[in-house]
């Protein structure tokens, strides 16, 4: 390089540098720049059309995917008489709540104490079939054999009434997961490790106190461990007590290449309680037997008994006490608000090539030339345009999910899928999450648009690191390596539509597909958003080093 | 004949093809490696994978890079204005995009045989460390087993009609971007919808009719529970190729350029 280009060369830094000072003046405020890159968008009608077309795509595929089970009950085959009766718990969720109680009224304050000496289970044998199946019985339980059920359980609980969905609180030894205390459906608490057997007994001990229910467990009988305490809100004064047993649904899931097959079947619980010590008013004399919400089309195998001989209780029953999860292998076939959502996969590929479109346009014609003399501060036109594109992209994400989301719980209750009821927070989060994901693919379209200036491949990368990850995730990998798909890749951002939470006390066969993500909804939402920032980040570096 | 030496030199001359041939050959075998490493028999228990289908999974991915490979001939010389040269040096319409789509399908072909070759290659190093051997009944796989050869020749024969469908497509929307977008919708949609849809009719239809099926091809195990064979499934693909490409000439024939 001889001397007189390098004069030049610093020459031009100076030019530069001293252009964007004066960028930096009012007179091109970040409002103008964000009012300059509107009018660009708003005036190129194949853009406009592209994310309206993006807002149909979303509604139409939408609605069409929600709605497309046909099955209809009762005389005039009506699908909205199929939907199963599913109990609501006191948080407001779907729940199952199936088991065999053996109660006494407990008057006011007092304390239930046993001892557990076993608890076995049966599982229906070669009851299940490839696919989605577990709905209610399907063998009696002389066609099952012995086997594992981790979340089988039998323990002591306080319920405030025998009407499914009650207030409760539960103190149990579970098939694999050791000693638990449960209440209220979702709440969970770990307690002594390790399988009861008549060498390794358990002592359970519940204690209530007005609305307040303590758990005590114990490996000996004299040691005694708070577990966790519950409080139950408008608990009556007398409550239900006693021993209960209930097991969930057996899934057994045989992964193969391009998806898994699951089996599925009911399970049965049996358990042996003594030592049984009763504390405070107990009004009755004997314990009654109660098969709780087990009549009829019941979930699980739908039998149940107790036995007593000597101080010893022998209590077996089928089921759950637990929230309801979406996906195969729940007891009920199930929905949720988000599955009307699908269609976003549509829209979000249009949005992503307008979005593109939006940065790269400017190189093909060489208007990013005129761009930059009128704005010299590179960062903030990449900014504008990522704000713009992102904002048109909310508009036309949150059109879209408002309309597609009732719309399609509407059809599907009416073809006799029940709709897993969600907070109206949740409702509005995973709405307005879904669009708020749209709008940061498309500020990470935007960034690559400008990392890579040339349409085909910007859209190309946007597709391939969104879209396509979910599809090897829900079509392709197991699910260990799926899950780890949806946690790395910015396909984790789908997660903020979850609007069920993952409950480690449910044994479901959870899948992208039946809307079950391995992160929060927020989590796998900031990895979207951390990799839009990546991408910009590395944009502005790049726009400004290079020449335009 | 003219037309072919033309489009032949535009695109060798082009380096970004060069670069994309070699990108979907890395990314086919890559992710096909990536997939396979993620993928475990554990012993003692019975595993139905298809190992042939794992292994050439890559072209999931490879398949994207053909369709930006085979769009850019096209798009590029309308997003430049080289089109009218090119025409008025080729009056027959037809033939520049049959040209074109020959030139392109014919690298897609030599370059989809080195990425299936070393997809296949990557299967025989990787699997039998990952639990699939012999004791399983996985042989290691090998183009002299006929079901591994018609799903590896069949890969190759994919990856070309997605290269014909993107340049049929190309010829319809002309700009490269929303071809981008239309071609990988096309390709990448139907799967995640048919994963979505729990209506068995519909799920069998997409199943059927998107060019999903094509990679039915691919399949060596469970043939009878594919909602459409191997072959008839690529014969799928191939109808929406001639389909788009009949489609993209008739457009290129009767507009303006």
């Amino acid at each position: 390089m001889t001397s007189g280009s390098v004069v030049t060369e610093q020459r031009y830094r100076r030019r530069r540098s001293a252009s964007r000072r004066t960028a930096s003046k009012p007179g091109a405020s970040f409002g103008q720049v964000i009012r300059a890159e509107l009018i660009k968008f708003t005036s190129v009608r194949g853009w406009v059309i592209g994310m309206i077309v993006a807002a149909l795509l979303t509604l139409l595929f939408g609605v069409f995917l929600a709605g497309n089970a046909s099955i209809g009950c009762g005389p005039t085959r009506s699908g909205k008489a199929c939907l199963p009766k599913v109990p609501i718990g006191p948080g407001g969720e779907a729940v199952t709540d199936s088991f065999y109680l053996v109660r006494q009224p407990l008057a006011g304050n007092g304390s239930l104490t046993v001892r557990v000496t076993s608890l076995t289970s049966l599982v229906a044998q070669g009851s299940g079939q490839a696919g989605p199946v577990g709905q209610g019985p399907r063998n009696p339980l002389a066609n099952m054999s012995k086997g594992t059920v981790p979340w089988s359980k039998a323990g002591i609980i306080i319920t405030a009434s025998t009407r499914p969905g009650s207030a409760y609180a539960a103190l149990m030894v579970t098939g694999g997961h050791g000693v638990r205390m449960q209440y209220d459906y979702i709440h969970d608490t770990a307690g002594l490790p390790g399988k009861v057997s008549p060498a390794a007994p358990r002592w359970l001990r519940l204690t209530r106190d007005g609305d307040v229910i303590s758990g005590y467990d114990s490996a000996d009988g004299k040691h005694w461990d708070l577990v966790g305490t519950a409080t139950l809100a408008g608990l009556p004064r007398t409550v239900q007590a006693g021993p209960f047993a209930t097991s969930p649904i057996d899934n057994k899931v045989l992964p193969f290449f391009g998806g898994a097959s699951v089996q599925s079947g009911p399970s049965q619980a049996t358990a042996v309680l003594d030592e049984i010590t009763r504390r405070g008013h107990w009004p009755a004399a004997t314990w009654t037997g109660d098969n709780i919400g087990g009549h009829g089309n019941t979930p699980g195998t739908g039998v149940g008994y107790f036995r007593q001989s000597g101080g010893a209780i022998t209590v077996s029953g089928s089921g759950d006490i637990a929230p309801v999860v979406p996906g195969p292998g729940s007891f009920y076939p199930t929905t949720t608000i988000e599955q009307p959502l699908t269609g976003i996969f549509v829209g979000l590929i249009a949005v992503v090539v307008v979005a593109a479109m939006f940065f790269t346009a400017e190189y093909r014609r060489g208007l990013i030339r005129t761009t930059l003399a009128a704005t010299p501060s590179r960062i903030r036109v990449l900014a504008a345009k990522a704000v713009v594109a992102a904002g048109a992209a909310f508009a036309a994400g949150l059109v879209a999910s408002a309309i597609a989301a009732p719309l399609g719980v509407s059809r599907m209750q009416n073809q006799g899928q029940f709709v897993l009821p969600v907070s109206i927070l949740t409702e509005v989060r995973v709405l307005v999450g879904t669009a708020a994901m749209v709008a940061v693919a498309a500020a990470l379209a935007v960034a690559l648009g400008a990392i890579l200036r040339r349409s085909a491949a910007a859209v190309t990368a946007a597709i391939v690191v969104v879209v396509l990850p979910f599809l090897l995730s829900v079509a392709v990998l197991p699910v260990t390596a799926a899950n780890w798909v949806l946690r790395l890749t910015p396909a984790a951002g789908f997660s903020i539509e979850q609007s069920i939470p993952n409950y480690p006390q449910v044994d479901s066969v959870a899948s992208p597909a039946s809307g079950t993500y391995p992160l929060p909804p927020w989590a796998g939402f900031g990895v979207l958003c951390l990799y839009a920032a990546v991408a910009l980040v590395l944009a502005a570096i790049l726009l400004r080093r290079r020449d335009a | 004949m003219d037309a072919l030496r033309a489009e032949w030199l535009k695109l060798r001359t082009v380096s970004s093809s060069a670069w994309l041939l070699a990108g979907m050959v890395a990314l086919t075998v890559g992710v096909g490696a990536t997939v396979m490493t993620a993928n475990r028999c554990p012993a003692g228990t019975t595993c139905l994978e298809d190992t042939t289908k794992l292994s050439l999974s890559g072209v999931q991915f490879g398949q994207a890079v053909v369709a930006v490979l085979a769009v850019l001939p096209l798009c590029n010389e309308y997003s430049t204005g080289m089109i009218r040269v090119t025409l008025a040096a080729i009056p027959r319409r037809p033939a520049v995009l049959a040209a074109k789509t020959a030139i392109v399908g014919g690298l897609v072909l030599a370059a989809g045989t080195v990425a299936i070759l070393g997809s296949l290659l990557a299967a025989r190093l990787i699997l039998p460390g990952h639990g699939f051997d012999a004791a399983d009944g996985f042989r290691p796989l090998s183009l002299a087993d006929s079901a591994t050869l018609r799903a590896a020749a069949g890969s190759v024969l994919y990856l070309a009609l997605v290269a014909l469908l993107s340049s049929g497509i190309a010829a319809l929307v002309r700009d490269s971007a929303v071809t981008v977008g239309v071609v990988l919708g096309v390709l990448y949609l139907f799967p995640v919808i048919a994963a979505f849809v729990g209506n068995p009719v519909w799920h069998r239809r997409i199943e059927r009719y998107s060019p999903m099926a094509g990679l039915n091809i691919q399949a060596t195990t469970g043939l009878k529970a594919l909602a459409i064979g191997p072959w008839a499934g690529l014969g799928v693909l191939a109808i929406w190729a001639t389909a788009a490409l009949l489609a993209g000439g008739l457009a290129l024939s009767r507009r303006d350029a």
